[in-house]
């Protein structure tokens, strides 16, 4: 199926209701049929893709439709990548219709960019029966959204999904109809991340009213989810942990806010004990995907959560540091070196396969004969059949031939008193093969002692997984999305 | 009529919608309340009545599916007709609700 199905859809069962806006504007289902109908004309047989580079934007949706409805790739671009790589990005995308936001427009000289509110604003002069409506794209083999990744181990790469990816994951994890009149969805993830389509998409086939902030602070975030009796949020670990800061140990009277999903790297532990207290009366959902595999391929939902916390069972209690369990219609397989599936428990590379996995680059289509993507994460399944992820394979220190996750000694580290960010890598080390470095945040006003946190990672785990040496730092580098950025951090130990 | 994944179905006879979600590439007669369906909603003129038997209902973002498993309608508006293909009642296809996860 093709996303301009998902139009006639909206228009069909939702012609009433309101699904985009706030206090300033609200677009109905066909209200919005008709945008998406008027942008295509401008899209169709014009241009070869469109490009998005700026913030969120309440009509985004009617930007993708659009140009899925005209048949042409939407490529959204991460407006905060430097000068150089963001033009570079934008030019491997010739004829190109390139919208933008007024903080950016400057930014973008030479590869005629045009704001989006000019863009919307210029459909309502359009006579579509003078211009003639265009008939609704309908391959779904077709790439309907190019994403970068986020390149935490190399360069950023051109992922294609294509129509039938994201309308699998959407028919076979979301029910049409399924939200009531009353709920409204907080976009808060930017739309160059895969979380931010899938929140827009979902939403938008449940029915559910989208709400947009423009760039995401915790303050103009609570007061929205209050302002607009928001039911559903879906958060980056960053902005939960900056919400929970926000909150500072206050337990907050959000009682609209039924769900709260988070996702797109790892949080820790401490984050969700602390999110769970703060908001008691939320549901907690981990959703845990890829760009690759058009988002969430596993979630632990909430009835997970509070029983993690409650139960005296410690398989229960761990599930809480678990991304769930993998959705009906995906296939998971963990796999040793040699390639052979291994038995729950036992840790491995994640492969997987399904109608929504795409595995697919510009340059290469990475899936194998028989339709597996390998995720180069490393984790493993627990015999009810819960994911854990340990990390990326390509992060794995190799120490004296014994593979060790960073995240493991990462999870000690961040449970001990003061330690507010950490991060673990390999540095070559002529003896070993590789030594452990880790690198900590303290909390503010705290002190931590390197030699004390090495003597509890040694009690938690082992001496072979205890960091060499601890370096206490003032901040990390992350991606936007809360992804840590290893590379740079190794790289920086390297050259002091 | 061939019908390709993504057309519209709409009810001669009450006020139900489907759209087809996996069709096979054959020749199909579907029906709602027991009658041919229409191209638009608009051409909905009260002319003809439910046939018995038929009368089942369609309820909003539920999938119905034949005995075969060849064909999947997804209802995008709901109505008291029940659709069947080539004669056949479609049944009401059973999904696990997941959690909201974006």
């Amino acid at each position: 199926m093709h996303l301009s199905s998902l139009i006639e859809m909206v228009e069909s069962g939702y012609d009433d209701r309101v699904l985009l806006g706030d206090e300033n504007f609200r677009l109905t289902g066909s209200d919005f049929g008709f945008l998406v109908r008027l942008g295509a004309t401008q899209v169709h047989n014009k241009y070869a893709s469109v490009m998005y580079v700026g913030e969120n934007h309440a009509l985004l949706p009617v930007a993708l439709f659009a140009t899925a409805w005209a048949g042409v790739p939407f490529v959204p671009v991460n407006y905060r990548l430097e000068d150089r790589q963001l033009r570079s990005l934008i030019e491997r995308y010739p004829n190109s219709l390139v919208l933008t936001d007024p903080l950016t427009v400057d930014r973008l000289e030479g590869l005629s960019p045009q704001i989006f509110d000019e863009w919307v604003r210029e459909l309502s002069n359009i006579d579509l029966e003078e211009v003639g409506p265009i008939k609704p794209a309908e391959n779904d083999d077709d790439v309907a959204v190019v994403l970068f990744t986020s390149g935490t181990t190399s360069e950023p790469k051109s992922a294609l999904l294509r129509h039938r990816h994201l309308m699998a994951y959407l028919l076979g994890s979301v029910e049409f109809g399924s939200a009531d009149e009353s709920e409204a969805v907080l976009v808060s993830v930017p739309p160059y991340h895969v979380a931010g389509i899938a929140n827009m998409l979902s939403n938008l086939f449940s029915g559910r009213r989208l709400v947009y902030l423009q760039s995401f602070s915790a303050p103009a975030w609570l007061e929205t989810v209050q302002r607009e009796a928001i039911t559903h949020a879906m958060v980056v670990p960053t902005m939960l942990a900056r919400v929970l800061d926000e909150l500072d140990g206050e337990i907050v009277d959000r009682s609209s806010l039924r769900t709260l999903s988070y996702g797109g790297a790892k949080v820790s532990e401490r984050i969700i004990r602390l999110a769970l207290q703060a908001f008691p009366t939320t549901g907690f959902v981990n959703a845990y995907g890829l760009t690759e595999t058009a988002s969430t391929i596993a979630v632990l939902g909430p009835d997970d959560h509070r029983n993690a916390l409650t139960s005296d069972n410690p398989m229960i209690q761990r599930r809480l540091s678990s991304v769930g369990q993998v959705l009906p219609m995906v296939e998971i397989e963990i796999r040793d070196d040699h390639e052979n599936a291994v038995e729950p428990g036992v840790s491995g590379l994640i492969y997987l396969r399904g109608e929504q996995v795409s595995g697919e680059y510009a340059s290469a289509n990475l899936l194998d004969g028989d339709g597996w993507f390998c995720t180069r994460d490393q984790g493993f399944i627990d015999s009810d059949g819960y994911l854990f992820i340990d990390g990326r394979v390509d992060d794995t220190i190799i120490r004296g031939g014994e593979n060790i996750a960073p995240a493991e000694i990462e999870e000690v580290l961040l449970a001990q008193p003061g330690v507010a960010e950490a991060c673990v890598v390999g540095l070559p080390d002529d003896e070993w093969g590789q030594r452990i470095v880790a690198v900590v945040v303290q909390q503010d006003g705290r002190t931590v002692e390197p030699n004390i946190l090495q003597e509890a990672v040694r009690k938690v785990l082992r001496g072979s997984k205890t960091p060499e040496e601890i370096v206490v730092r003032d901040s990390l580098p992350h991606t936007e999305t809360g992804k840590m950025l290893r590379r740079v951090v190794q790289s920086e130990l390297l050259a002091r | 009529m061939i019908l390709k994944p993504g057309a519209r179905l709409i009810s001669a006879v009450c006020t139900a919608e489907l759209m087809t979600v996996k069709v096979p590439k054959t020749e199909l007669k579907v029906t709602i309340g027991g009658v041919a369906t229409i191209a638009s909603a608009a051409a909905r003129d009260g002319s003809v009545s439910m046939t018995n038997g038929h009368d089942g209902g369609t309820l909003m973002g539920k999938r119905y599916v034949d005995e075969a498993d060849s064909i999947e309608l997804l209802c995008t508006k709901a109505g008291a007709g029940a659709v069947a293909v080539n004669g056949e009642l479609l049944q009401l296809k059973e999904a696990k609700a997941l959690p909201a996860s974006d």
